[in-house]
């Protein structure tokens, strides 16, 4: 092995850092026109007018159109993930009818460049008939709430649920319960790149271009195919580099359909680029979820069962996969522990506002931080190091692959072994002396812990609404070089490099001799894209195993030449080496000849052109334990995190570097919910934090360095045993930043605290304090 | 806001423009604007130069950041006009010959990006803060990017980078001043 | 986003400034770094007909000390004031004012005189301007005029500045002798815009007693405003960490505070003082 496992730097580095890749905006298509849309200012309204005959008035528009007209030519949002019996409401591209949320698509304008196309939609009249809105996922649920679908008899989504075992049983048998609300808010993704797209119609034989800033080209495809009536196979979509996702871009939305409808219509390329005020307003939220949670326990900190509420907020309508995000939450819940009973209720809310769908973590966070605030409150009721009830519930080691009461097997880990090695790397026993003394001396300084499990590598096909395979396929060209293409389609995750270490190593060649190209369906073969931490383990996979058919196609050239047979053939150093006839051959030289086909073993076919599908039998389910310490100021509320350890197992690494990045980032998009990101909307559903000025994402000074580690259990379900490292940071990191802070209060009574911690929620704690 | 008479008042071709001179990595580009320009649009599409990033509208992500007459802006905070007459410098001006500048390189080695949009504006920040003070330390260096937005590495790498490109940066000149 | 259509102009003299601002009158908006304002075109919150800019003024950027008296150029930006040596040495808190706006880019391009004409109830100068009893000199049509901080801000965004005047100049009475001067801030997580920014001034005299003192606070109120209660309670008396503290129960006194999703006006209150006593005691021990 000469490059997995090594930090090598990234192939796609050098671009990006110079300023000469291409995201969707640095793309000037002659005569492109551009798109502004008109949005939704009312939270819940019916559309009494619209008046779009000034907007046509302006010099340089070439079309404005609205849903009335969009409504009969192009096909609804998709709706990929379902929940049996849910209520589906239809949403097209633009309102029809009426609005259900601030930013909603009203109408859109066509304009010779941007500027003009913004004053045009600006100038678009709509006048409403306000509707009440409804913004509280309980109320919204509530008989006698204003019904946002007036088609359905209330704002119930769908419900959900399973029993594992008997809990009713469990409780009763319980010497200890204790019980908590959790809140876990509404979080705004924000990819630094917003959304955009851009659209033609590519003569001569008018395919359908789309550029999209996307996570899943290939869907995007077909989706659009079907939306717009353009036949698949005329439909091509490119994702130019895009500059991050978090779930947001796993999406197939309203101006994607939009901008292929107006190049349709136009004739002409038509570009729309998302504003950030946009971006925050009418790109899925993620998260948004009530949870009532029970746990069960023996007074010696055995976990009996639980029991899980869940009010998840929908939004509006359903995006691409909107439903199925809070079901991931009972498959989770359990944790890293053995949860013998575990019973699960989950109703889903329509609210007038914007949809909720995958988020980092994508319903795993809101699972990880049930179970580990929920674990930490009995801690504390029994007076238990958090540690030890961690330590006392895992399942060990001999008992994977572990069925859960969540439904799930967990595939492989070593649970205690990473809390072992976090605590030690934190020196915990130092950290709790040193809290013992600042606790003497009035001072508040928290320490938190979060075991967290969490399911990646997605997945089985049997488990995903659309397929949970990816398609890996090398090609040797006749020089030697060679050309991987990926239906992962990475965006900042550094596959071009990492999928180049497999294949270089598995070759024994260069990695400057191999080049991963992604994002661009006519040339990849069909994929599904890279999302919940699944484009190292599915299509990392797919690579790997057609990497294994060249080498057996390369291996038997090679024996047939060599005089060998093909199962002594090594690849090593550029060369195929016949160890047993002490022979070799360079991989170059093999190539050539199932290139030039003359002299192949009988019945081999030439070429060296391979494409794999990996299906895998099931998730991943990295983990790990993380430490947090904060120290608060006592009269302001201010926490502070003055220490943070993270020991995470995703099984093998290729790529160090890129696991350690994935995890930094993980950590503090984590940390930000638990301290300082919210989506607030008013009662009115008007949105509070529409711009960066109000929505609060973390900067360079609000952390210190933080310390990582590692240990592996490879994982059994691939055969390169990687789990995948995407969510990990963002999934583990949250409550242990809420453990700490609610550590650094207890001597106070305080049991929880709901997210995010901003100063002022402690300093009304502080306050109480010193009132009573 | 406007009455609606005025904003269709301007129809195009009749717009006000103004001719504005700007300089970009040392290069003059000339063009005519409306006021209403942005300078980074101006960059992206007047000049061409579309490795400065538009993150936000509201001066807080940094994405957009340049050097105008050597000072680190945000270029989506500027018309055009207001830079007429300006020496600007870009991302795409700071390798030289063919070299990634030592900020460049340091990003690579010490992976500080990921998705690589806020990346140039971030190395254009960066590039202020090690002009003003060559030995930051950790603290000043985190203090000195909060004006820049990521949301891919959690910065840690961002910093081991600037750290990074401080020795380097140092040690160049170390040995200039040697010869 | 884009800004609506403006007509743009340069003002090549504060004179001409002045009468292009008469000329156009309330149609017409200054625009100096355009930190303040260009995000309002841009997001359409604000729509001027006519820009007319004055940052090529080079006059107007300048810092010195004389007869007693910082004079800092209304084009001066934050950073120059925040990296100056004079303000440094005469004015530390309105130093660390400057160097607690936005970011390295903002204060590169946004201007003292651009900053205090929008009076952003948020904004970091005022706190400082009040407590060193700063005068903001304007030129109008007719002619100049010296405005006492506390008579200029008068409301949110709301000045004293009347139609067709430009900030000119700030002067900032230097404190000579035993003096000592601090601003800390407690800044809104997103903005990064004071929820609570506190300036003190503290002169002790030869017995180490509190001759003159002066907290300004910003970000609480809808406007910067003294508090007077608790420098009434500190002058001429020996400073203490019991009469800080005690003295600063009433810092905000009889104050209306703001109250948003940021921070509600109970804590604002209790922010105020909080900082007041931090600042305080800073200045204090920067008197020496």
């Amino acid at each position: 092995m000469k490059y997995v496992g090594q930090a090598i730097k990234r192939k796609e580095d050098p671009r990006l850092v110079s300023g000469s890749s291409s995201f969707v905006d640095d793309l000037a298509l002659p005569g492109m026109l551009h798109t502004a849309v008109a949005r939704s200012i009312h939270a819940h309204a019916r559309i009494k007018r619209i008046d779009i005959s000034q907007a046509w008035k302006l010099a340089g528009v070439t079309a404005v159109v609205t849903g009335e007209e969009i409504a009969g030519k192009c096909g609804p949002i998709p709706v990929a993930g379902e929940i049996h019996g849910m209520k589906k409401p239809v949403m097209h591209l633009l309102a029809v009818g009426k609005v259900i949320y601030v930013g909603q698509p009203v109408a859109a304008v066509v304009a010779s460049d941007k500027y003009i196309a913004r004053d045009a939609a600006d100038l678009i009249e709509i006048e409403y008939e306000p509707l009440p809105a409804v913004t509280n996922p309980e109320k919204a649920i509530e008989p006698g709430s204003p019904v946002i679908h007036e088609q359905f008899s209330d704002n119930i989504a769908y419900t959900f649920g399973f029993e594992t075992g008997n809990t009713e049983e469990a409780f009763k048998n319980a010497d200890v319960v204790v019980k908590e609300r959790f809140v876990n808010q509404r979080l705004a993704p924000v990819s630094m790149e917003t959304r955009g797209a851009v659209a033609t119609v590519q003569a001569p034989d008018r395919e359908l271009v789309i550029w999209s800033s996307t996570q899943i080209p290939h869907l995007l495809k077909t989706q659009l195919a079907v939306m717009v009536g353009v036949p698949e196979h005329r439909t091509r979509v490119i994702t130019p580099e895009v500059g991050g996702g978090f779930g947001s871009k796993l999406n197939v939305y309203a101006e994607e359909g939009l901008v292929a409808y107006l190049a349709l219509k136009t004739g002409k390329p038509v570009k729309w680029i998302e504003g950030r005020r946009e971006n925050l307003a009418c790109t899925i939220h993620g998260r948004d979820q009530i949870n009532d949670v029970e746990l069960a326990l023996k007074k010696d900190g055995t976990i009996l069962g639980m029991r899980a509420k869940v009010v998840a907020d929908i939004g509006g309508y359903y995006q691409l996969l909107t439903a199925i995000i809070p079901q991931l939450t009972g498959l989770l819940a359990p944790g890293a522990y053995r949860v013998p009973t575990f019973k699960f209720d989950l109703v889903g809310a329509f609210t007038n506002k914007m949809a909720t769908d995958a988020y980092r973590g994508a319903g795993r966070p809101e699972a990880t931080y049930l179970i580990e605030r929920i674990v930490d409150c009995a801690a504390q009721k029994l007076k238990m190091d958090p540690a030890e009830i961690r330590r006392k519930n895992f399942p060990q080691p001999s008992e994977f692959p572990f069925a859960t009461s969540g439904g799930v097997v967990y595939d492989s880990a070593n649970y205690e072994k990473a809390l072992d090695k976090a605590l030690q790397l934190a020196d915990y026993a130092g950290l709790r002396k040193k809290q013992a003394e600042m606790r003497a001396q009035g001072k508040y300084m928290g320490i938190g812990l979060s075991s967290y499990v969490e399911i990646c590598a997605m997945g089985p096909s049997v488990a995903m609404p659309a397929g949970g395979w990816e398609s890996g396929s090398v090609r040797i060209e006749p020089t030697g070089k060679v050309t991987v293409l990926t239906g992962a389609s990475p965006h900042g995750q550094g596959q071009e490099t990492s999928f180049s270490q497999i294949v270089a190593d598995e070759f024994g060649i260069g990695i400057d001799d191999v080049f991963v190209q992604h994002g661009d369906t006519a040339r990849i073969p069909y994929g599904i894209g890279t999302f919940g931490s699944r484009a190292t383990a599915v299509g990392g996979t797919a690579i790997y195993m057609a990497v294994q058919d060249l080498k057996a196609k390369l291996a038997g050239i090679a024996a047939h030449i060599l005089q060998s047979s093909p199962d002594k053939i090594v690849f090593e150093d550029g060369k195929l080496i016949a160890g047993d006839a002490d022979k070799s051959m360079t991989f170059g030289a093999a190539v050539t000849q199932a290139y030039i086909a003359r002299n192949l073993p009988p019945g081999m076919e030439p070429g060296l052109d391979r494409t794999r599908f990996f299906e895998p039998s099931n998730f991943t389910f990295p983990f790990g334990t993380h430490v947090c310490v904060v120290e608060i100021d006592e009269e302001t509320g201010e926490p502070k995190i003055t220490k943070y350890v993270a020991v995470d197992d995703c099984g093998n690494v290729i790529n160090p570097l890129l696991a350690e990045g994935q995890i930094h980032g993980g950590i503090v998009q984590g940390v930000a919910q638990a301290l300082y990101e919210e989506v607030v909307y008013d009662e009115n559903g008007q949105l509070l934090t529409g711009s960066l000025m109000d929505y609060a994402l973390p900067r360079a000074h609000d952390l210190p360095m933080l310390e990582l580690d590692r240990t592996v259990t490879p994982s059994p379900v691939n055969p390169m045993g990687v789990k995948g490292v995407g969510e990990a940071g963002t999934i583990g990191s949250t409550p242990a930043v809420v453990n700490a802070i609610v550590d650094a209060l207890s001597p106070l009574g305080v049991t929880h605290i709901d997210m995010p911690v901003r100063p002022e929620k402690i300093w009304k704690i502080l306050k109480g304090r010193k009132a009573s | 806001m406007l009455p609606v008479s005025l904003q269709t008042s301007f129809p195009k071709g009749m717009l006000m423009t103004q001719r504005v001179r700007i300089t970009i990595n040392g290069k003059l580009f000339e063009s005519d604007v409306e006021p209403r320009l942005l300078l980074t649009d101006f960059i992206r599409g007047v000049a061409g130069l579309t490795g400065t990033h538009v993150g936000c509208e509201t001066s807080i992500c940094g994405a957009c950041t340049i050097l105008a007459n050597g000072l680190a802006v945000k270029s989506c905070t500027m018309f055009a006009v207001q830079a007429d007459g300006s020496d600007l410098v870009t991302i795409e001006g700071m390798a030289k010959d063919g070299q990634l500048h030592p900020l460049q390189q340091s990003f690579w080695e010490e992976h500080g990006l990921q998705c690589g949009y806020c990346t140039t504006g971030m190395i254009m920040c960066a590039h202020q803060l090690l002009a003003r003070n060559a030995t930051p330390t950790e603290a000043e260096i985190r203090d000195g990017l909060t004006g820049n937005l990521c949301r891919c590495t959690g910065y840690q790498n961002i910093v081991k980078a600037v750290q990074s490109a401080s020795g380097k940066m140092r040690q160049t000149q170390n040995v200039a001043a040697g010869d | 986003m884009i800004a609506q259509h403006f007509e743009y102009t340069v003002a090549t003299s504060l004179g001409e400034a002045v009468s292009l601002l008469q000329k156009y009158g309330d149609r017409a908006k200054l625009l100096a770094g355009g930190h303040s304002l260009v995000p309002m075109m841009k997001l359409r919150l604000a729509s001027p007909e006519v820009l007319i800019d004055i940052g090529r003024l080079s006059e107007l950027s300048y810092v010195m000390e004389e007869n007693g008296a910082l004079r800092i150029g209304a084009l001066t930006t934050h950073h120059s004031i925040e990296s100056s040596e004079v303000v440094g040495r005469g004015c530390r808190s309105l130093a660390e004012a400057a160097g607690e706006i936005g970011d390295i880019q903002v204060r590169n391009k946004g201007t003292i005189g651009g900053s205090v004409a929008h009076a952003d109830p948020a904004a970091d100068y005022p706190a400082t301007l009040l407590a060193f009893d700063a005068t903001i000199v304007t030129l109008g049509p007719r002619g100049e005029r010296s405005i006492h901080a506390s008579d200029f801000f008068v409301d949110m965004l709301t000045t004293a500045l009347e139609p067709g005047e430009i900030v000119r100049e700030i002067r900032i009475p230097v404190h000579s002798g035993r003096s000592g001067s601090a601003y800390l801030k407690f800044a809104q997580k997103a903005s990064g815009f004071a929820i609570c920014g506190v300036s003190a001034v503290v002169d002790l005299d030869g017995a180490g007693a509190i001759s003159k003192v002066a907290v300004g606070i910003t970000g609480v109120g809808n406007k910067a405003f003294r508090g007077a209660g608790t420098e009434t309670a500190l002058r001429g008396q020996q400073p203490s960490p019991g009469l800080l503290r005690s003295a600063c129960e009433k810092a905000a006194a009889g104050v209306v505070a703001l109250d948003d999703i940021h921070a509600s006006a109970g804590y604002r209150l209790d922010l105020a003082r909080i900082y007041a006593r931090r600042a305080l005691e800073k200045a204090v021990e920067r008197a020496g």
